[in-house]
């Protein structure tokens, strides 16, 4: 791809993803919020792809977007009404909240702009391919140097652990 | 001589087993078990007294102290240690006697007297609490203990004197004496510690050791105020004495103190509480003696005023044991004047040697007044001389032994008072002209007062109960005419008899063969110049009385009224108990009790309320922070992290 | 050409606008919203950070797969706390929560 149709692409990428960002938290009623950040997710999802990790945005597709925005549409819905709209906090909430933000964004983007990053080889990325799915899989069921398993089955563990913990929390008595 | 301790240890075990379990038991049966305790106290003090005196006390014909227990109890440093022991010398052997004795005589008559009050265990385990304290009073080996058990006397003669405590007059006695007592000991404690402080010692053989030399070179000249501050420290350890003793002007509480139960009056406010003041000057008398000359004369004078003041009070009351309590005054002050005026070693000596005579003399007959009069109000239901007359036909054993008691006080031969006064009066004779015939007078008065007494109750015949001058202060209004008074019943009248021939017998003991002031003993002979006046003017007493009272008569009023203001004053004590009210009321209360007031309300109450303030803002402030809303914490954690990182990032 | 930095200032504003929701909103599950967008963001700047610095090794991008399991999960037992909470006291505002305190 032209790198010029590249920058534009990713520009509007990443200011969807910030505007949706802001609406999914100002939005007044919740199932637009919980729309937004599907969208954010998706903006986000583009970005794994601009960077190559083609699985990575697979995953963040279906799980994210697939799955938990699917599970806050569900909490929505057992927990509201049709009309809702959300209450407000008292005024000072919102300043105290945007001072902190602001103030990490202004502390954040300076140590970023003034950090000089030391690039690897490949600066430019160009010619950077995506990753085979079959070293993905090689490194999550192996044992070896940055190989998975342990973390992968820890993770099943935690899953299973939320599934039930899921439930138990949630089934009436 | 181990066994010695049993004699401290077996009324306090009595006192812990009668408070603690005697509401269980039937009030007889607790009476009697305090009473056999105290029987085997009586006996084991005589046995402690048989081997002392006949076996192993003495040594090269001097008294030594034995000391057969003695125990570190709280070591502080090296020279501050408080010890508790046992000590035995003359007098506290002498003391384990008189107090066993009348205690158990008490003990004895108080199953009869207190039969059926409510509150008749609680009695008995006070009266054990008593001797306990006052035992281990007299055994101290030093000073200090000696305070511990002294104040422990003060609490159980404050409870004592409160045993009827549903009567507010009762409360007040009890709280006035605790209070009087109580402001006498902060001189006592003042005095000891200067004492220590500079002799680093509170062992009372260390003390008096070898001429008292320890605290007449360790006090090395100080001046304090014009005085050696081993003067002050020991006018100071007086005051304790005077308070319990009931010196001038400390002397208030005793009278107030009648309002107890009359068998504690016999044994704690006649025989051996209110000579443990005497006991203290008597125990450290060679540290007076060389240390502080000039305070064992304030002693005498102290005590000569006290003699003739409270005898002149004594004549004019009407309440029979405010009688005996004045009389009590002035005794106790005799035993101090024949300190006062007393040297030290072999006949020089002899006032101290009298006065311990007088003390053990005075401990049996006074006793034995008081349970009589006891005795007395048992069968006419009043305190007040006026209720009574005529009883002699009634109580025979009464009145007779009454009658030996008044003459020993009164110091007639061969009754024991007569001996142990003839050798304090001896010993004014020698040593001060003026105290002598001061002494000389009370013993005139001592004899009218007493006779007085005597006939007014068991010869004259009754007066109306609204007779002049009556206060009336019977309690359960005047039983004498509405029944016939009769004999009290045998626990009382025992013990009345056994301490009469205590009364008449003691005097014959060789006392200077055993108590001196050097510990060495010698030999007294009778001054008979000093003994027949003293006879003449108790023989003049006792005739006037019988004059005045033996039968109804007006005179008594009339002198009275003759005498005007003078008897007025008398009658009303000389007005030392309004004198002390103005001076607490007026000058103490409010020029030195309203500013500490409020220095303590606005000051320390303020300065501790500011502290409580600051910190209930504060943390009202804080609890904010602990608030338990996630959103604040995590705006908190973020903020906190953004200023760090600010921090890191541009220091 | 993309440098990284564009990547990381979009993962920073979505970090702190997450930040902004979660302090400022109302609702539990709104709180979560926000708290998404800043996890969002921490898993973007995991795989930016491996591609662009240490270009053939796989840690960045399989701490962003794991990143995005565990809060598939958290966000499952988040939303069971707060249906059950809604049972308990009729809505999900946070602020009614402190109740749970008592």
């Amino acid at each position: 791809m032209d790198p010029i149709i590249n920058l534009i692409l990713f520009v509007c990428l990443g200011i969807a993803s910030i505007v949706l960002s802001v609406l999914a938290v100002s939005a007044k009623r919740l199932m637009r919020a919980a729309t937004y950040l599907l969208l954010v997710l998706i903006c986000t999802a583009g970005f794994y792809l601009f960077l190559n990790y083609h699985f990575l945005a697979a995953v963040q597709v279906s799980v994210y977007a697939g799955g938990v925005v699917i599970l806050f549409l569900f909490a929505i819905f057992l927990t509201s009404n049709e009309n809702d709209v959300l209450r407000r906090h008292q005024a000072g909430r919102y300043l105290w909240g945007a001072l902190a933000a602001l103030g990490g964004i202004a502390v954040t983007t300076f140590a970023l702009v003034k950090h000089q990053f030391i690039y690897g080889d490949n600066q430019s990325m160009v010619g950077d391919q995506e990753i085979d799915m079959k070293v993905i899989g090689e490194a999550l069921m192996g044992t070896e140097k940055y190989q998975y398993l342990l973390p992968f089955e820890v993770l099943s563990i935690l899953l299973l652990a939320a599934i039930i913990g899921g439930i138990l929390i949630a089934r009436k008595r | 001589m181990e066994y010695s301790l049993f004699i401290v240890v077996i009324p306090f075990l009595l006192f812990l087993f009668l408070g603690l379990l005697g509401t269980k038991l039937k009030s007889i049966v607790a009476g009697i078990i305090g009473t056999i305790g105290m029987g085997i106290c009586a006996v084991l003090a005589y046995t402690v007294a048989y081997q002392y005196f006949f076996g192993i006390g003495k040594t090269n014909g001097e008294w030594v102290k034995q000391i057969p227990l003695n125990f570190e109890w709280l070591r502080f440093t090296e020279n501050l240690h408080i010890d508790l022991g046992v000590l035995l010398d003359p007098i506290s052997v002498m003391m384990l006697v008189v107090i066993t004795t009348v205690s158990l005589m008490v003990h004895i008559y108080s199953l009869g007297y207190m039969k059926g009050e409510t509150g008749f265990q609680r009695y008995y385990a006070f009266l054990s609490l008593f001797s306990f304290s006052m035992l281990g009073l007299v055994v101290a080996t030093n000073i200090f203990q000696m305070y511990i058990f002294w104040e422990l006397v003060g609490v159980s003669s404050y409870s004592l004197i409160g045993f009827y405590y549903t009567k507010p007059s009762a409360v007040a006695a009890s709280k006035k004496a605790f209070i009087v007592t109580r402001f006498a000991d902060l001189g006592f404690l003042i005095g000891i510690l200067i004492l220590s402080f500079y002799t680093k010692t509170f062992d009372f053989g260390l003390l008096t050791a070898d001429h008292a030399s320890l605290v007449t070179t360790s006090f090395a000249g100080g001046t304090f105020m014009g005085l050696s501050i081993a003067t002050w420290a020991l006018a100071l350890i007086f005051m304790g004495g005077a308070g319990k003793s009931a010196m001038f002007p400390l002397h208030i509480w005793l009278p107030d103190a009648m309002e107890g139960p009359t068998p504690v009056s016999a044994l704690i406010h006649a025989a051996t509480m209110v000579v443990a003041g005497v006991y203290l000057v008597a125990r450290l008398f060679p540290v007076y003696i060389f240390a502080a000359p000039d305070v064992l004369e304030m002693i005498a004078f102290v005590g000569a005023f006290t003699a003739l003041f409270a005898a002149v009070i004594a004549i004019t009351q009407t309440d029979i044991k405010r009688v005996l309590a004045f009389s009590t005054i002035s005794q106790i002050a005799y035993m101090m004047v024949a300190l006062g005026v007393s040297g030290y070693g072999d006949h020089e000596g002899l006032g101290y040697m009298a006065s311990m005579f007088h003390l053990f003399t005075h401990a049996f007959f006074k006793a034995l007044l008081f349970l009589g009069a006891g005795s007395v109000i048992h069968a006419v239901h009043s305190n007040e001389m006026s209720a009574m007359g005529g009883l002699h036909k009634y109580m025979k054993i009464t009145s007779i032994t009454f009658f030996i008691a008044c003459l020993a006080i009164a110091g007639i031969p061969p009754f024991s008072g007569f001996f142990s006064k003839d050798e304090i009066l001896a010993a004014a004779f020698h040593h001060q002209p003026v105290i002598f015939w001061t002494l000389w007078v009370v013993a005139g008065l001592t004899a009218f007062y007493m006779f007085r007494l005597y006939f007014s109750i068991f010869w004259n015949t009754p007066k109306s109960p609204k007779g002049d001058l009556v206060h009336s202060a019977s309690l359960q209004g005047v039983g004498g005419e509405h029944h016939k008074p009769h004999e009290s019943p045998a626990p009382m009248t025992i013990p009345l008899i056994i301490l009469a021939v205590f009364s008449i017998f003691t005097g014959l003991i060789p006392f200077a063969d055993f108590i001196s002031s050097d510990n060495i003993p010698f030999h007294t002979h009778i001054d008979w110049t000093v003994a027949i006046m003293s006879i003449a003017v108790a023989v003049i007493g006792i005739t006037i009385a019988f004059m005045l009272y033996f039968k109804d008569s007006k005179q008594p009023a009339r002198i009275a009224q003759a005498m005007g203001g003078f008897y007025q004053a008398a009658l009303h004590k000389f007005y030392m108990d309004e004198i002390w009210m103005w001076v607490t009321q007026t000058v103490i209360f409010r020029y030195i009790c309203e500013p500490i007031k409020w220095f303590d309300r606005h000051i320390i109450d303020g300065s501790m309320n500011g502290l409580a303030w600051i910190t209930q803002k504060s943390s009202a402030g804080i609890k904010g922070l602990q608030s338990g809303k996630v959103q604040f914490y995590a705006w908190v954690f973020i903020f906190g992290s953004i200023v760090i990182a600010a921090l890191v990032l541009f220091l | 050409m993309i440098r990284m930095e564009y990547y990381l200032i979009i993962s920073t504003l979505m970090f702190f606008i997450g930040i902004y929701g979660f302090i400022s909103r109302k609702n539990m599950i709104a709180i979560l919203i926000s708290l998404e967008l800043v996890l969002n963001a921490v898993e973007i700047n995991f795989a930016v950070f491996n591609r662009y610095l240490f270009p053939g090794q796989l840690e960045g991008m399989f701490f962003t797969l794991f990143g995005i399991a565990i809060t598939a999960a958290e966000t499952a037992v988040a939303l069971a706390i707060i249906i059950n909470a809604y049972r308990a006291i009729g809505n999900i505002d946070i602020k009614n929560l402190s109740k749970m305190k008592e």
